[in-house]
């Protein structure tokens, strides 16, 4: 390990001390920001670990998030919420394996539809299901309170980079990078691209089925409608465009201000929100191609000179 | 935060370059938050039930000059966000109302999930949560661990065991058969209906010829209602949401689907709904329904127009408003102590535009209408708990 | 007999959703997510003219359709050209267009919330049973049904025997080939997402006599015209109007025959399904 490497893992675990501490200082409004920086810092950071590398962009979020919180809203009388958690990510994996098997050798356009579609579908599977059971709405009233919820997400977020940084330092990441520069040097160096995309794709699967199933509990009641709106996917690409996705820690940057961006105009402008948030897309689209990321190198290469 | 801190400066300034010191001392204006969908998909339903109220409550209250609060009047100043539609953003915005904008009341959320995803937020901050749109079988689980939340247009099994019961009254008055047809949206709110009135249409002794649901957004009906015609029902029940009553309905009146008594649920007492059906509304009975010759209704659907431009829905519009009614009545009578406002409903009786209103031990209103019937061009109340006014049901009698 | 049609009926609504969006794609390769937001407004401005003026929504289209054209020409200038020009590779410009379109689908959405409100708006037109084959169907629905033969059939001569549909065939083959042959691809690209557009509104138009809309509800026909275009193969009219018929007679089947609550999973599986074993779609070309 390199001194940069003891350094920045240090700064990390500070930045995550300081982010453990926030419920003792607010439980109210900044906390429930705080919590959705959170969660979407989980699904976009995850979602960038596969798709950073890979260029697949994809829409399946609200799929596996979905199945996340049927998962805790099935079982949280039976189990414990743990298990359920654990569960949640177990299936997710599962559904994110299923798919990649069958999808990865989708390009482009086509798996971002694809995964589009998967979401609606399971969506639709699981709502028929409900019907044919005749099982009611699902109320998930427990104890689990803000910031119980909230440091989950943090532990989950620590996971996500821990699990980040590992990839980036193993045979995988090796692998991936090549993948993403040219998929046929990659397969003719030997590589197993598909195995390793499925293994890849499987990250973002579990995390965001376990991301699911931390926060059933704080949506009480679970309807497929809320479950697996399709807006959760979206939102979670925008934010990770927004930073950037060569780097680990390029979601957030994206997350962070969005984040702020969006509270601002909900609070400011309750009439015009949609409107407003529109012209913010598009601004970020226009004004910052690369995401927050590739703004840092470009002010970086001015300031070295354009050493590159 | 910023516009209102700009606003307040400007105020300020205005104030000082006018040279006026004042010394008059004017009460604060009592905060009351709002949040609900504007987009999204609730947000159809919103623009007809929950949005145009607020504005009349505040209109009114601000007209006559404000509440009676300690002995002065004090004006409402409502602030509103935009939940899109999502439970994350509702609760946030209920977090922004009660933290950062201080505001002094807040009015409940539209829909049953976010009504329930906001709950814990309310309790947090002692807020009384007198929720309209959500309708469930919870309600005793509900109030015990919230218990400032307060439920007024009733329960789903109510629901469902009225529509029942209008239509074994009608059998049983030997004007049709006991052959149903029962679809249902497959959503929350129609799956949990459908469960409820599956057990007690065979309890009542019904045949459930055709039974089946369909996806929200189903963008053509009339497989299903052919499906339903098929089976020759004497009764068609659609536990159906605001697009597909609609859908249903149209594809009824093509199919010229001939029943004795035909049957859809939200949205069917919506004015839009009147009138676009016309003359094939005549005998349509759905969920909800008011008592449309009582003075008080009357008066407050004039005022519905006169101020929003818009005619009322004839079911959660009034008890929407009368939600608000509920709280002005309380925080006049105690003031804008939340607590207190919140014991207070729990004891007292309230005179709304629906009649009087009283919580029991589970906080749930038990008078409120279930079931109404579009009659003359009015959606009539038919069956209800403890209202007065409901008309006798009539038959479906064509579709022209 | 009665399910076919009926199948039918529904497909040709499908093809009216999808066959804007596919000449969007295929030929200006813009993934257009706001496309649902301006078939709303669309059937908005059906609803506006009847209402008001008792015009019929079959009148209607040619106003719309004019405007709609305009519209989207303003957009695609302003708007997209500049990700166009900027984009190194097919995927960034298909990264970009996602980002901005779903922006623009915001914006929509707000206008015409504030234009005309989160109502519904509905209204009833030809809602008269009209008898094929010995069975009943809906006459609004048999004529959009008709509108749209008529506008696939105009569409499909228009690129098939005039000069500007080949140039516009041949850019969604391949745009670099067409510029060496001396086509104006910047313009050609614009007529055809402006086209794109108009069809979509008329399209908005049409289904408002007997679908319920509200400033919201454009996601759910975004989400339906990407499906069919991708099933149907990119670029190509005759794939979208199979694959949109085909979609209607199976959730027509199944709504039938299975049960009403499997229609959409049905669809969805059954994209899915094409997409294994098809992935260029119905009638795509295998990609170079």
């Amino acid at each position: 390990m390199s001194s940069v490497e003891i350094r920045n893992l240090i700064l990390t675990a500070i930045a995550l001390g300081v982010c453990i501490l926030l419920p003792m200082a607010d439980s109210g409004y900044w906390l429930s920001i705080g919590l959705s920086i959170a969660m979407f810092t989980v699904l976009a950071t995850s979602w960038a670990l596969f798709s950073g590398p890979t260029h697949y962009i994809s829409l399946a979020t609200a799929a596996f998030f979905g199945v996340g919180t049927y998962t805790t809203g099935l079982g949280f009388e039976t189990l414990p919420f743990w298990s359920l958690v654990a569960l949640a990510g177990m299936f997710g994996a599962l559904m994110a394996a299923l798919v990649g098997l069958a999808t990865l050798r989708l390009s482009g356009v086509y798996f971002v539809i694809f995964t589009l579609g998967l979401a609606e579908l399971v969506r639709q599977v699981i709502t028929w299901a409900q019907n044919q059971s005749g099982q009611k709405g699902l109320y998930v009233l427990t104890d689990i309170t803000e910031a119980m919820i909230y440091w989950m997400l943090i532990a989950l977020a620590a996971a996500v980079y821990l699990t980040g940084w590992l990839i980036g330092r193993s045979r995988l990441g090796f692998a991936l990078r090549i993948i993403g520069d040219d998929e046929t040097v990659a397969a003719h160096s030997g590589i197993n691209t598909a195995r390793a995309k499925v293994l890849l794709f499987m990250v973002p699967g579990a995390v965001a089925a376990m991301t699911g199933a931390i926060l059933a509990p704080r949506y009480v009641y679970i309807e497929p409608s809320l479950a697996f709106t399709p807006m959760l996917s979206f939102q979670v690409v925008i934010m990770a465009l927004l930073g950037g996705t060569g780097r680990l820690w390029g979601p957030l940057a994206g997350v962070v201000p969005f984040t702020l961006l969006w509270e601002s105009i909900s609070s400011n402008f309750p009439n015009q929100t949609t409107l407003l948030l529109g012209l913010s897309f598009l601004l970020i689209v226009y004004a910052l191609p690369r995401g927050f990321v590739g703004l840092l190198d470009r002010l970086r290469q001015r300031v070295t000179g354009g050493v590159s | 935060m910023k516009r209102r801190t700009i606003l307040t400066t400007a105020a300020a300034a205005a104030l000082a370059l006018s040279g006026l010191t004042t010394t008059a001392h004017a009460a604060d204006p009592i905060k009351i938050g709002a949040v609900a969908a504007k987009t999204g998909p609730l947000a159809g339903g919103t623009a007809v039930t929950h949005w145009p109220n607020i504005r009349l409550w505040a209109h009114q209250i601000n007209e006559r000059g404000g509440l009676m609060v300690d002995g002065e009047k004090r004006m409402v100043e409502i602030i509103e966000y935009d939940d899109q539609t999502n439970p994350g953003e509702t609760i946030k915005a209920v977090q922004r109302l009660a933290t950062q904008d201080e505001a002094d009341f807040i009015v409940a959320p539209y829909g049953t999930g976010l009504n329930i995803a906001s709950a814990p937020i309310f309790a947090r901050y002692g807020y009384p949560h007198i929720a309209v749109s959500a309708i469930t079988d919870q309600i005793p689980d509900l109030a015990k661990k919230f218990p400032n939340m307060f439920f007024t247009l009733g329960n789903t099994s109510a629901l469902a065991a009225d529509a029942v019961g209008i239509l074994a009254q009608m059998r049983d008055e030997g004007k049709m058969g006991n052959k149903i047809a029962m679809v249902n949206v497959a959503d929350a709110f129609g799956i949990e209906l459908a469960a409820a009135a599956r057990p007690m249409f065979e309890e009542a002794g019904f045949e459930i010829v055709y039974d089946t649901s369909y996806p929200l957004g189903t963008q053509d009906l009339s497989p299903v209602v052919k499906g339903a015609k098929a089976a020759e029902p004497d009764a068609f029940v659609a536990w159906s949401y605001p697009p597909d009553t609609f859908g249903l309905t149209e594809q009824a009146m093509i199919e010229e689907l001939p029943v004795k008594a035909y049957y859809t649920a939200v949205a069917t007492p919506f004015p839009a709904f009147g009138g676009r059906f016309g003359a094939a509304a005549e005998g349509i009975l759905g969920a909800g329904g008011v008592n449309p010759d009582s003075a008080a209704f009357q008066d407050y659907a004039a005022a519905h127009e006169a101020v929003t431009g818009n005619k009322p829905d004839f079911w959660a519009s009034a008890t929407t408003y009368a939600s608000l009614q509920i709280l002005e009545q309380a925080i006049e009578a105690v003031g804008v102590d939340r607590a207190a406002v919140s014991a207070h409903l729990k004891e007292a009786t309230f005179d709304t535009v629906l009649g009087p209103i009283s919580f029991d031990e589970n906080n749930s209103n038990n008078a409120f209408w279930t079931v109404g019937q579009w009659q003359d061009g009015v959606f009539q109340g038919v069956a209800s708990r403890n209202r007065d006014g409901a008309k006798p049901v009539r038959l479906k009698d064509g579709w022209k | 007999m009665d399910i076919l049609i009926t199948g039918l009926l529904l497909g040709g609504t499908y093809a009216l959703i999808a066959m804007g969006l596919n000449l969007q794609y295929g030929v200006a390769r813009i993934m257009n997510l706001a496309n649902g937001e301006l078939l709303v407004a669309g059937g908005f401005g059906a609803f506006f003219f009847y209402t008001s003026g008792q015009v019929s929504p079959f009148l209607t289209i040619f106003l719309v359709a004019p405007a709609a054209f305009g519209v989207s020409w303003v957009i695609y200038r302003i708007m997209l050209r500049p990700l166009v020009n900027r984009a190194k590779s097919r995927g960034q410009l298909e990264t970009d267009s996602i980002l901005a379109t779903f922006g623009l689908s915001f914006v929509g959405v707000g206008l015409m919330l504030a234009a005309f409100g989160g109502d519904y708006f509905n209204y009833s037109y030809l809602a008269r049973p009209i008898t094929l084959a010995g069975d009943t169907f809906a006459l609004n629905r048999v004529a959009s049904f008709l509108a749209a033969v008529v506008i696939c059939g105009l569409l499909y001569l228009w690129l098939n025997r005039t000069r500007a549909g080949l140039s516009i065939r041949a850019i969604a083959v391949s745009p670099d080939s067409a510029r060496l042959v001396g086509i104006d691809v910047p313009r050609m690209a614009a007529i055809a997402f402006a086209l794109g557009g108009a069809v979509t509104a008329v399209g908005g138009a049409l289904i408002s006599t007997y679908l319920t809309l509200d400033a919201s509800a454009g996601v759910i026909f975004t989400l339906k015209a990407l499906i069919i275009v991708i099933m149907g193969g990119v670029g190509d009219v005759r794939g979208t109007i199979v694959a949109a018929l085909f979609l209607g007679v199976v959730e027509t089947l199944v709504a039938s025959l299975i049960d009403p609550g499997l229609t959409l999973a049905a669809a969805y599986a059954l994209f899915i399904l094409v997409l294994l074993f098809r992935p260029q779609g119905l009638f795509g070309k295998t990609p170079t």
